[in-house]
């Protein structure tokens, strides 16, 4: 694949730094009592003078988001800050109706974590910078000459999660993003759903001479892409563009680019002639963010079993560390396969696991699961699989259809469904119907 | 009976309570008092004809849900809150209505007055000079006899200020006493609601009706000190006079005047010692950096979009403070401009506690001057900044602020400001009371027909 040999290109080495977005699953907004839960709401049903931003509103934080922002940093290993402290961060777009968006900047709530991820590349350590608490915006909807704003989601908690420049191709980026979004399902701090926006994807991408130890002067950053598939095919494209514009002599200048699906490349979306300046100050509505320690340690010991855990756990008692990866990247795959576990047999185990993944990935319940895992499993132990005895049979069935026989012979090759229709029926359906198509089609020809 | 506008708030309460009047008389004398002097002294942009209860007069720059909210701005021109601030919900629950919205400087930001969009409030001394600013129309309201009470919001001397120059009482509250929610912020870090009144007992009484953490603003403080009404003496108080505010570009009369004042302060038992706040000097620009910076940020949501104008509806001085703010803010500057001054100001906080470690209240004049003519200083935007110096830093410092009419220079009021520590209103106004207890200088009204 062109795409992967540029991003291993021997001249040339790429790094990425990546930003990414998850918004949890609070009751309210972060600073306001609107119900959080507004996915498929009408527009502008779920907001406040706080989150339209009124004259005279204020923020008021809410503590289930820190807790779970919190949570967040624990699952990465990062230290948690006793004295964090929200900044503004001034921009002017449609969507932010105050003019500027409550984050975190010089004072982030978790700071430097690490995510062991385990891909086709080997083992590696990404560093994670900081995990910080923020807001949403709004969501811009354009139709025609016309752009519609809706504030439902306007003042979500979003927590932003990110890396050092760490990467060094698509495929560790794509690890990373799924092994994030495996530990914050596992928390139960987000769906984590890419495709109703509750995880975002950001990835800062350059390149620069193999051997050179300082980043590139620019770094082109990738916004907006919301598959794991997407984001590394966008960062394939793009190391390649790059690299050809190097190589051409061209400079590269900092801006921010797409991905078009369709066309499998990246665009252009806004160029910036300099770094932004957001004139980020601590939020004076706020009172700086204190987080005692003893608060930090009832966070954590209340944390769900991180999904590295639950692999091993898994491995223990049999289960192959694929299937295992499968089942634990799902809480509710995880929850019905640990109730089902407890009503099998030890020896049962992993093949209930290998058929959970396969056949019965679809089972809403242990029940359910149960249910169709034995079913399979007894038919195939009571199925004539005896060739001696299907053929006897076989040799019954052609004695007693002759017309369909002659068919057969004339060339009308679909009659042989009739005869297998015949020889389950004399089996009462318990005949392995492969196996006797084979048979019926030997003895025929 | 004697003309119900002029009762304080306590006598307007005490005389519903003994049905010496209904409530529809009092509403009706206020409005057609107001009908009458309004025209003259702009004092309210808004006047509601369905007031029924305490008639307030609340600046407009606090939400009240169905009347026009302006910030004195053109830019919020035909914007109508769907929403009650905090303090309205709470005055509203004692039996108070909102008798109109007041006059003020655009989005709070003005020592005069004179930068409101509409037309100027003026002062019921002399009509021919500012009422001081920026709660301008609600400090005219009381003085002019055109509430029973009101509200303003002080982020630099926005109540002290006005209240000093109309001759009546202002109460700025220590920082996180009173929920800002619902008031338009101008710089949230010094902003704060507080009343303005006829008596300091009246300004007790409304400050006990709106202090408190509501849930909506995170700063403010949810369990303040809890007052004790009726002083009885304040003899031993400790009352220190900070050399910096009685230096140069003092009035001399109005420095007499104050001298005065605190001459009779120790008549009635206190002592006076001098205190130093060294760091006095560099309040203006402290406060004109950080004031300023918070300012460029608060008035972004103004983007045209969802309040109908565009930003060059925004006034001279509104403009300026953005364009000031901004530039302290941006990449390069703010560590030279925006966090210096944030050390400064702590410095300023570290002059009043160690201050108070010699004393229980600072006093000295709330103004350099008396009120001056409209006009004179509205071109010269650094003269009208120092009006503000002795006011800037308790605002600074986050510490509780009173004015109380102390006497008059050439037949306009001086206020006498008393400085208390953080969270302590109460002994600044056990001191303003027992002071009125002995002075008639509140009782003066102007003479307007």
């Amino acid at each position: 694949m062109d795409n992967q040999q540029s991003t291993t290109n021997k001249s040339w080495e790429t790094v990425i730094g990546v930003e990414i977005h998850i918004e949890t699953n609070t009751k309210t907004k972060m600073f306001c009592g609107c119900s959080a839960d507004y996915f498929g709401a009408k527009p502008n049903t779920h907001t406040c003078p706080v989150c339209l931003g009124l004259p005279g509103a204020l923020p008021f934080i809410n503590q289930e988001a820190i807790e779970k922002c919190i949570k967040i940093g624990l699952a990465l290993g990062c230290s948690i800050s006793e004295h964090s402290l929200f900044e503004r961060k001034n921009y002017f777009y449609p969507d932010l109706p105050k003019g500027y968006q409550i984050s975190q900047y010089r004072w982030p709530l978790c700071t430097n974590g690490t995510i062991e991820i385990d891909g086709e590349y080997g083992k590696k350590t990404i560093r994670i910078n900081r995990a910080h608490q923020e807001e949403d915006t709004g969501k811009l909807t354009h139709i025609g000459s016309e752009t519609f704003i809706d504030f439902n989601r306007s003042g979500l908690p979003l927590v932003e999660v990110v890396t050092e420049a760490d990467f060094r191709n698509s495929e560790e980026v794509r690890d990373y993003a799924k092994k994030l979004q495996q530990i914050i399902k596992s928390i139960g701090v987000s769906e984590a759903n890419m495709e109703k926006g509750d995880m975002r994807l950001e990835a800062n991408v350059s390149v620069r001479p193999q051997g050179q130890e300082d980043l590139a002067p620019y770094r082109v950053e990738l916004k907006n892409i919301n598959s794991f598939k997407f984001i590394g095919d966008a960062i394939d494209y793009e190391v390649e563009r790059q690299i050809k514009l190097l190589e051409k002599g061209e400079k590269i200048t900092q801006h921010t680019r797409g991905y078009n699906e369709r066309k499998k490349e990246t665009f252009l979306q806004r160029e910036k002639e300099e770094a932004n300046d957001y004139r980020y100050f601590p939020e004076p509505d706020l009172p700086p963010l204190s987080v005692a320690k003893e608060e930090v340690e009832k966070i954590r010991a209340g944390l769900a079993e991180l999904p590295g855990k639950k692999i091993a756990n898994l491995e223990k008692i049999g289960v192959s560390e694929k299937v295992a990866v499968i089942i634990t990247a799902s809480d509710q795959k995880f929850d019905i396969f640990q109730e089902a576990i407890t009503k099998i047999d030890s020896a049962e185990i992993a093949p209930l696991a290998t058929f959970f993944v396969n056949q019965g990935s679809k089972s809403q319940s242990a029940e359910e699961l149960l249910e169709l895992f034995k079913s399979v499993t007894q038919q195939k132990s009571t199925q004539i699989q005896d060739e001696g005895e299907l053929t006897k049979i076989a040799k019954e069935v052609i004695g007693e259809n002759e017309k369909v026989i002659a068919d057969y012979k004339s060339g009308k090759l679909n009659a042989v469904q009739i005869l297998i229709g015949q020889l389950m029926k004399k089996t009462q359906g318990k005949a392995d119907p492969i196996k006797a198509k084979n048979i019926l089609v030997k003895l025929l020809s | 009976m004697s003309d119900l506008t002029q009762l304080t708030l306590t006598e307007t309460i005490s005389g519903l309570e003994k049905k010496d009047f209904s409530t529809e008389e009092l509403n009706g004398a206020y409005l057609t008092r107001i009908k009458k002097l309004n025209p003259k002294l702009n004092s309210y942009l808004f006047v509601n004809e369905e007031s029924n209860k305490i008639p307030a007069a609340i600046k407009d720059i606090i939400s009240v849900k169905g009347m026009p909210l302006t910030c004195g701005s053109k830019i919020l021109e035909g914007y109508i809150p769907p929403y009650n601030a905090t303090v309205i919900k709470k005055l509203m629950a004692n039996s108070v209505s909102v008798l109109g919205k007041t006059n003020l400087d655009e989005f709070a930001m003005g020592s005069s007055g004179e930068n409101s969009a509409y037309e100027k409030a003026r002062n019921p001394w002399d009509v021919s000079k500012v009422p001081g600013g920026s709660s301008s129309g609600s400090a005219v309201a009381v003085a002019a006899d055109l509430c029973a009470f009101a509200l303003g919001t002080d982020t630099g001397g926005s109540i002290r200020q006005p209240a000093s120059l109309c001759g009546v009482v202002g109460l700025k509250p220590s920082y996180g006493r009173v929920s800002r929610y619902g008031a338009q912020s101008m710089a949230s870090s010094l902003d704060q609601i507080g009343p303005i009144t006829k008596t300091v007992a009246d300004a007790r009484l409304v400050l006990n009706w709106i202090e408190g953490a509501d849930g909506k603003d995170n700063n403010a403080v949810p369990n303040p000190k809890s007052q004790i009404p009726n002083p009885k003496s304040i003899k031993g108080t400790k009352i220190g006079v900070p050399i910096e505010y009685f230096a140069k570009g003092l009035d001399q009369d109005v420095e007499e005047v104050i001298n005065t004042a605190l001459n009779k302060l120790k008549d009635l038992g206190a002592e006076t010692v001098e205190v130093s706040l060294p760091h006095t000097q560099y309040s203006v620009a402290t406060y004109y950096l950080l004031m300023a910076s918070e300012v460029s940020s608060n008035l972004a949501r103004y983007d045209g979009i969802r309040f109908g104008k565009d930003r060059s509806k925004f006034g001279p001085e509104a403009k300026r403070r953005i364009i000031l703010g901004t530039f302290a803010l941006s990449a390069g500057y703010f560590e030279d401009y925006f966090i210096k001054a944030a050390k400064v100001r702590t410095l300023i906080k570290q002059d009043f506690e160690k201050a108070f470690q010699k004393c229980d209240v600072i006093a000295g004049p709330v103004s350099p001057t008396v009120a001056w003519n409209l006009g004179e200083k509205i071109s010269d935007p650094l003269t009208m900044y120092l009006s503000d110096i002795y006011t800037l830093s308790a605002s600074l410092a986050g510490i509780p602020g009173l004015s109380v009419p102390c006497g008059f220079s050439a037949g306009l009021p001086v206020g006498l400001q008393l400085l208390g520590e953080y969270m302590d209103e109460e002994t600044i106004l056990s001191v303003g009371e027992i002071y009125q207890s002995a002075t008639d200088w509140h009782k003066q009204k102007p003479g307007l027909n």
